[in-house]
């Protein structure tokens, strides 16, 4: 029982470095219905950026955010004019999966044409030690990225919920001509929208730094998952990405504990099955029918 | 006798909007029913509903007085039961004969056959030709003016010969030549055997066309009765005029 | 070009010329007709190749031209067991499909890593290198390859001019308006999908033999999915001779970059940018965009035509491809 409980703790703790990641996905899907492929990767910059800061000028990850953050804002806002905005918008969820896989596939040799393919981490003053809560042990680094993340993510729904651009943003994923009519410039809108999830990508990316190895080809194992996690929590869906990914994570964690870690990563895939055969739309996701 | 087709108590919320209320009503075999009401009494709702396209939230409705468990478009079409729409949809990158030789009903069987087979080309050109659309046989749809649409999309669906037929809007948009074409040919198709169910805007052609009229108002039936009938329904004038 | 031998660095191009032509002709049938993007079409290539090396390692199958007599088997088999992974994704729509099959990748990858009493997981698979005369070493497997690649044109082309075709056709345009009257949806997509990968398993397949050693993370390669996928797009979707065109430029294109820029990592970064220039400027590929100006041309040499009896608002043209 113990075991199983440490093991749902772990579970949370991923699960919610998983959701901040997922949900910049979720969002840049709602706005634009955009598949975002290169999520992944831009995690993984953020990782890398923030293991730099870190080994150049000792800045902690979790400071370094406040640098990273508008930067990879910037970066999301760049990427999008560039790459996704000259897309026609019949085929954008299709052609968006390609185009950002080719840009995942960009950053991957970037970075290892800068860092070589040697597997790197973040190794802080408090990497190693655990902290003792009620007879569990919970990693410092797992605990910081965790609380982190919540933090991010409280932040992110407080942009949408409360400030101008996060009610324009609102509107255009529930509706974007009512959205266009109503007077919300779109096009702006969804650069911005993009820029932030974007900027998610970097704070998850320090905070996965600190807690996985990784190398330029990480990202395919995270881009997995996290579009697994989206798909289960409905596409589009910010809270259903959100519950998907602690529900993967403590999934996997207990997986992992008591039946097998080698066989853990295919939690994700049964999850999904599972649900897909039940309720094609995901947890939380709508019905489309093409009716009207 | 069952109806063909019977709605009933259905409940349709969207938000915090109740757009079908405890909504019940019955399409004869062989009757062409019109489906009238103000905008927002629901009728394009219970539409939706009754051709697979939205689930209910309350109530449900019989075919041929069997229960319809979870309504799809599929099985419903299986069933006899087929809608147009609106907009005209047709599929816009075949051509005007393919459109009709796709909607034949075939079994997977069939999917080894030619694309156009003799027997369902010749079906498909005779309908086309009730339609004065055979000139454009090999027209890709896309092509086509939204009136040649209108009757194509007309077309297709009486390739699987149905049974019940809903026609949602036929006349919209449509010019006042082509809105005399697509009544004759409601009139010769419901001679035919036919049963229709058609919601319409345009009043004076519901009045000459259907029998019954249901009304609707504010997601419930208010009236039903024949033209003459429904003209002179207080209840129905209320509706229409405002409160 | 494909009867002249030369060097052995110009078979090796001709094989992956070849094999890349069969794989995007396959993949054809299913993103092109059906316009559903399956990104995991890479899966079904690995499985084949795990196929045919594994009949060698644990069913002892022998050497010399005996795997090539096992290829339709293993394309019927690969077919065959696809049709319930299909019939699931299917349950989903375009972006939500394309991210299932790329789970799907990942999945076999993981499974090829795991399965170690099958696949000898990371340490990968050999096969018996083939006792064929070394002045003509690679032609057998050209020859295959070649095969495939016939026999995945001539699918490309049967199933254009079928029913299956019609329907998938329908598919790509309004699905949901196809299901509402009545066309077996569920059956088109999952036929053309087993018929697709089955023959993307047989070249993989055959991909296995010619390298003599196969590893996971080769075998199930996200880039040969987009390889694929690019050199249909590059060459037109939805058309017969477009993917075979596109592999007929990318593949040599490739191998000139992995020649030049192999060592580092920069051949990543020259792919993806390939990628991005095919995507962002040449969407609709190159052989439509030609029968799209000739189309133009003719029209606009032909003088303009009044509108017949039952006339109404000219409609806007819908982007045909």
């Amino acid at each position: 029982m113990h075991l199983f409980v440490q093991a749902v703790i772990l579970g949370l703790l991923t699960g919610g470095v998983y959701a901040l990641m997922a949900s910049g996905l979720a969002l840049a899907f709602g706005v634009m219905r955009v598949i975002n492929v290169a999520q992944g990767a831009l995690i993984i910059l953020g990782a890398y950026l923030s293991y730099s800061l870190y080994q150049h000028i000792g800045l902690d990850p979790f400071i370094a955010l406040v640098l990273l953050t508008p930067a990879m804002f910037g970066l999301g806002v760049v990427l999008q004019l560039a790459f996704l905005r000259p897309l026609p918008d019949e085929e954008r969820e299709e052609l968006s999966l390609l185009v950002t896989w080719a840009l995942a596939l960009g950053i991957e040799g970037l970075l290892s044409v800068a860092y070589q393919t040697t597997y790197r981490s973040t190794i802080t003053s408090y990497a190693d030690r655990s902290w003792i809560l009620a007879g569990y042990h919970i990693s410092v680094a797992r605990g910081f990225a965790f609380i982190a993340s919540i933090v991010l993510l409280v932040l992110l729904f407080a942009i949408l919920r409360l400030t101008k651009l996060g009610r324009a943003l609102r509107a255009t994923v529930q509706n974007p001509t009512a959205a266009r009519l109503l007077g919300v410039n779109t096009r702006t809108v969804s650069a911005l929208g993009f820029g932030l999830s974007v900027a998610t990508a970097s704070a998850a990316g320090a905070a996965y730094g600190i807690v996985f190895p990784f190398n330029p080809g990480s990202h395919y194992d995270l881009i997995s998952r996290l579009l697994t996690i989206i798909v289960l929590g409905g596409l589009g869906s910010l809270g259903g990405a959100v519950a998907a990914a602690l529900l993967m994570g403590v999934a996997e964690s207990v997986f992992a504990t008591e039946i097998s870690p080698t066989w853990s990563s295919f939690t994700f895939f049964i999850v999904l099955i599972a649900v897909l055969v039940v309720r094609p739309q995901g947890l939380f996701g709508a019905r489309v029918r093409g009716a009207i | 006798m069952s109806a063909l087709l019977e709605v009933e108590h259905l409940e349709k919320r969207f938000g915090g909007v109740t757009a079908v209320d405890d909504c019940s009503f019955a399409v004869e075999l062989g009757t062409v029913t019109g489906l009238i009401g103000p905008n927002g009494s629901g009728k394009t709702t219970v539409f939706n509903v009754v051709t697979g396209y939205l689930p209910a939230d309350g109530g449900g409705f019989r075919l041929d007085g069997r229960s319809v468990r979870r309504p799809d478009p599929s099985r419903l079409a299986r069933s006899g039961l087929i809608r147009t729409f609106q907009h005209a949809r047709v599929f816009p990158n075949l051509t005007a004969l393919e459109n009709l030789v796709v909607a034949a009903p075939q079994g997977w069987r069939a999917a080894g056959r030619a694309r156009s087979p003799a027997d369902l080309r010749a079906r498909a050109l005779e309908l086309l030709e009730e339609f004065t659309l055979d000139g454009h046989a090999g027209t890709p749809a896309a092509e086509l003016s939204f009136g040649q649409r209108k009757l194509l999309e007309f077309a297709s669906i009486l390739m699987s010969r149905p049974r019940l037929v809903l026609l949602d809007e036929p006349m919209a948009g449509v010019n006042p030549r082509l809105v005399e074409g697509i009544e004759q040919h409601i009139r010769r198709l419901h001679a035919e055997g036919l049963t229709f169910l058609v919601v319409e805007h345009d009043m004076p052609l519901v009045m000459r066309l259907c029998d019954p009229v249901i009304v609707l108002d504010r997601g419930r039936k208010i009236a039903e009765g024949d033209p003459e009938q429904i003209q002179n329904d207080p209840r129905v004038l209320d509706a229409y005029l405002g409160d | 070009m494909p009867f002249v031998f030369g060097a052995a660095w110009q078979m090796n191009l001709f094989f992956f010329t070849v094999m890349y032509a069969a794989l995007a002709s396959a993949w054809n049938i299913v993103g092109g007709y059906s316009g559903y993007i399956s990104l995991g079409h890479a899966a079904f290539f690995g499985v084949g190749a795990y196929a045919v090396a594994i009949t060698f390692n644990h069913v002892g199958i022998g050497g010399g031209y005996r795997p090539f007599y096992v290829l339709p088997l293993v394309g019927i088999g690969v077919g065959a067991a696809s049709v319930p992974i299909a019939w699931v994704a299917y349950r989903t729509r375009a972006a939500t499909f394309a991210i299932v099959t790329v789970t799907l990748l990942f999945v076999v990858q993981q499974l090829a890593f795991n399965l170690r009493s099958l696949t000898s997981g990371s340490q990968g698979l050999s096969l018996p290198v083939p006792s064929f005369p070394v002045s003509t070493y690679e032609h057998p497997f050209y020859y295959a390859m070649l095969g495939v690649l016939a026999l995945s044109a001539l699918a490309s082309w049967y199933v254009r001019g079928s029913r299956l075709g019609l329907m998938l056709f329908a598919i790509r345009d309004d699905e949901d308006r196809a299901r509402g009257l009545g066309v077996q949806t569920t059956f088109a997509k999952v036929s053309s999908f087993a018929l697709s990968v089955g023959l993307v398993a047989m070249a993989g397949g055959i991909w296995a033999y010619y390298i003599s050693f196969i590893y996971p993370q080769f075998a199930i390669d996200p880039l040969v999915t987009i390889g694929m996928v690019l050199m249909v797009y590059l060459g037109g979707k939805g058309t017969i001779w477009g993917p075979i065109l596109g592999a007929f430029i990318l593949v040599p294109a490739q191998q000139y970059l992995a020649y030049r820029l192999g060592a580092s990592q920069l051949y990543l970064v020259g792919y993806s940018a390939i990628f991005l220039v095919v995507m962002l400027f040449l969407p609709r590929g190159i052989l439509p965009s030609i029968s799209d100006r000739l189309r133009h041309l003719k029209a606009r040499r032909r003088p303009e035509r009044t509108e017949g009896a039952v006339s109404d608002e000219p409609v806007e043209r819908v982007a045909v491809s």
